[in-house]
């Protein structure tokens, strides 16, 4: 993977232990976020919980509101005031977010939603996790546009992933919704804070279709819903301007997919059989390429995801591991959408079986069968809320392997 | 006084034909861009400078200006 | 061209998408006069929802939000709430205002934030072709209820004042001297008001609501129509009630009771040492 032009993290930071979605709050303070509109939904409450003090901490201001919809809708008219700004929720309330999602794309507001799945479709499973809005995140909202989605699988990622959305969608100035789900959002770990404000520079007016400058700036902005052109004029009623501002807002964000692009690979350098997986769902993915390989040691584990998994194996003797000939390794897509084509391709070329477990009804695997000619193609799914577990991951894998062997 | 209509811009609703409360105008057969009929204030002499015409028009086409 | 408009309108954006003889226009000069009034031109921002009446500050070359559909005042309260300093107007719609943004204006009246609402009730959907809206009269005959309304209309202006909004006004657009006043009244006043302005809508509520489609003729019925009120009248039925009809200068301001009460909290709090985790070796 080629080196990606961002600015690293400080190397130094606090550890402590927090869960999930306090760690998303906490990132979005230190990420410079002064202003948080949310509205009470399991199970993403604790960020709105965090935030209605650390904004207050932090000099920023807070509000509940009375619904999803209005929620977003004031985090996109704070951020047109100069106010970095972030709201969380989860299933129901992200549909009914959709419609500023897709405001928020046209007008070029960069702002961050806070996704943290929950089993549906409706009321579903309050409690449970998923991975179902996987495609709400990328086509929720009418007409076409892009997005850019990050799914985390640890506390340390759901903090690094908060502050990289707030990069992206100011350099971008789009929406990027940080994609958890129940599981990491609910999840203690240890984690490395900072302390402090990170600097984030604004968008490169080269990434913008139209240029509009923050209110009360001088520079009367028309921030219009409607196809507009530079000036934020309306185009809607012209084909060929409607187009091309389509397109526009299409390549801003495909042109530049490697800077966007985040996959994680572990012991992919000779596998031939890859397991890709995101969010939670790579936690036992992992474990399962690490208990085919009989590895108790956190060897080759990059640090930002997995310090906290088991080290054991599910089986008690190393010599008895009955998938010790399935050459498995791990592809781990943290920007989920856009979906980055060209980086998949290349970390799969050898592979002869890809599978992909979700927790869904297989609909992340419908992209990666697309995108990937020459790998057989399998599915993984589990439904009700509950992650697979390592051996489930493995047996299903040894099964279809042998049935075609 | 001295009342201009700005044709670029009138629509010529009437509405200022309607409530100057002297009938200063009266409808020109000049047409607008729209194609409509367009106030014309026949009667200037009799503007008492109320901006009533200015102040309903819905386009920004009237223009009272005070003469000495 | 008027003068005055002409230094405050895009004018590379003209002609208006308003219809001829549309009250919006009228409107949008009250509100331009009564902005340069107060020679606050930087200092302020519109906002507006969906609709015709949603297009007035389109034209307007000032800080401009034109949002979705009934999710004017959601956004106009995240602007203000990041620029507390600064003032914000929302032009809306009896549809935009009162059905599709029904819960966010009652909210937004209730914590009597500072914006200076501005709703044009032309009785109809305009844009969409003359269906019937919240606001439209009973026994109209619209595209939606070609029988005749059978609905109760919704009172913007006595909802507002019920929900606890602090300013609040009805005019006509045949009132612009008085329309002129109570938007710059709303524009000072500190709280949420409200401006309830009836306006023709020749092309779609003409026939159906006023019975013909000259504006002149409808502004002049309105007019008739419309008695100033003052506290204690009795306003007759089928009498439409115009003047300010609230005006409440006790009670707090959101962002100013958001403000008190964090520091009453301080006060009677020491602050809270985070105590979390140590400092990594």
């Amino acid at each position: 993977m080629e080196p990606q032009q961002r600015e690293p993290l400080p190397k130094s930071g606090r550890k402590t232990i927090l869960q999930g979605n306090e760690a998303c709050a906490r990132a979005a303070v230190y990420a410079g976020c002064r202003f948080f509109a949310g509205y009470p939904i399991t199970p993403s409450t604790e960020i709105i919980e965090v935030m209605s003090s650390e904004m207050v901490n932090a000099g920023g201001t807070f509000i509940q509101m009375e619904d999803e919809i209005a929620s977003a809708c004031a985090i996109v008219g704070a951020r047109w005031g100069g106010k970095r700004s972030m709201t969380a929720t989860s299933g129901p309330g992200f549909t009914l977010m959709q419609e500023t999602i897709g405001f928020a794309a046209v007008t070029e507001t960069p702002v961050v939603i806070v996704n943290v799945q929950r089993g549906g479709p409706s009321t579903g499973q309050p409690t449970m996790s998923s991975q179902q809005d996987i495609y709400q995140v990328r086509y929720g909202s009418h007409g076409d546009y892009e997005m850019i989605a990050l799914a985390p699988s640890s506390v340390q990622e759901m903090y690094d992933f908060t502050i990289r959305a707030f990069e992206l969608s100011e350099k971008f100035r789009t929406p990027v919704v940080l994609l958890a789900d129940e599981i990491v959002g609910h999840m203690r770990e240890k984690v490395i804070v900072y302390d402090g404000e990170r600097q984030i520079r604004g968008g490169h007016r080269n990434y913008v279709v139209s240029p509009q400058d923050d209110f009360f700036t001088g520079s009367n902005s028309l921030v219009e819903g409607q196809f507009h052109d530079d000036m934020g004029r309306r185009i809607g009623h012209l084909a060929d301007k409607s187009g091309s501002f389509l397109a526009s807002l299409e390549s801003k964000i495909q042109n530049h997919i490697d800077e966007i692009s985040d996959v994680d690979t572990f012991f992919m350098e000779d596998a031939d059989i890859a397991i890709l997986a995101y969010g939670s769902v790579a936690r036992p993915a992992l474990q399962a390429v690490r208990s085919a390989k009989g590895i108790r040691e956190e060897a080759g584990a990059k640090g930002r995801f997995v310090g906290n998994l088991r080290k054991v194996l599910p089986w008690k003797k190393p010599d008895v591991n009955p998938y010790s000939h399935l050459n498995v390794g791990m592809i781990k897509v943290n920007s989920v959408w856009p979906f980055p084509d060209k980086e998949i391709q290349r970390l799969a070329k050898n592979c002869k079986y890809v599978f992909v477990p979700e927790m869904n009804v297989g609909k992340y695997v419908r992209e990666v069968d697309r995108c990937l000619k020459h790998s057989k193609v399998i599915s993984l799914r589990k439904l009700g809320g509950d992650l697979h577990t390592p051996t489930e991951i493995l047996a299903a894998i040894a099964k279809e392997v042998e049935q075609h062997e | 006084m001295k009342v201009n209509v700005d044709i670029a811009h009138c629509k010529g609703c009437g509405i200022c034909i309607a409530f100057c409360p002297k009938q200063v105008f009266t409808y020109s057969k000049k047409r607008n861009t729209y194609g409509t009929a367009t106030p014309e204030p026949s009667k200037e002499e009799e503007c008492i400078g109320c901006r009533l015409c200015e102040k309903l028009c819905p386009d920004a086409a009237i223009q009272v200006e005070e003469t000495k | 061209m008027n003068r005055l408009m002409e230094r405050y309108l895009r004018l590379d954006a003209l002609p208006t998408l308003f219809c001829p003889g549309c009250g919006n226009g009228i409107v949008q000069q009250a509100f331009v006069t009564a902005v340069d009034k107060l020679g606050i031109r930087d200092d302020i921002a519109c906002v507006s929802g969906i609709g015709c009446s949603s297009w007035v500050p389109c034209y307007l070359d000032l800080d401009v939000m034109h949002t979705t559909h009934g999710r004017a005042l959601a956004f106009a309260q995240g602007l203000k709430l990041a620029r507390p300093d600064k003032k914000i107007a929302v032009f809306t719609g009896d549809g935009d205002c009162l059905a599709i943004g029904g819960n966010h204006f009652l909210h937004a009246c209730k914590r009597n934030i500072d914006l200076a609402v501005i709703m044009i009730n032309n009785h109809i959907y305009g844009m969409t072709g003359g269906q019937k809206s919240p606001a439209t009269p009973q026994g109209a005959a619209t595209k939606t209820s070609p029988w005749g309304a059978y609905d109760e209309p919704i009172e913007g202006a006595d909802l507002a004042i019920c929900m606890g909004a602090t300013y609040v006004a009805r005019w006509t657009t045949a009132h612009p001297v008085q329309l002129e006043k109570s938007i710059e009244a709303a524009i000072k006043h500190k709280g949420f008001s409200f401006i309830e302005v009836i306006a023709q809508c020749p092309t779609q509520s003409g026939k159906s609501v006023y019975g013909d489609k000259d504006p002149a003729f409808i502004m002049k019925k309105l007019k008739e129509n419309s008695v100033i009120y003052k506290e204690g009248d009795h306003v007759p039925a089928g009498k439409i009630k115009c003047g300010v009809l609230h005006h409440d200068n006790d009670k707090t301001e959101y962002i100013e009771r958001m403000e008190t009460q964090l520091r009453l909290y301080a006060e009677s709090k020491a602050p809270k040492t985070s105590g979390e985790g140590e400092q990594a070796k």
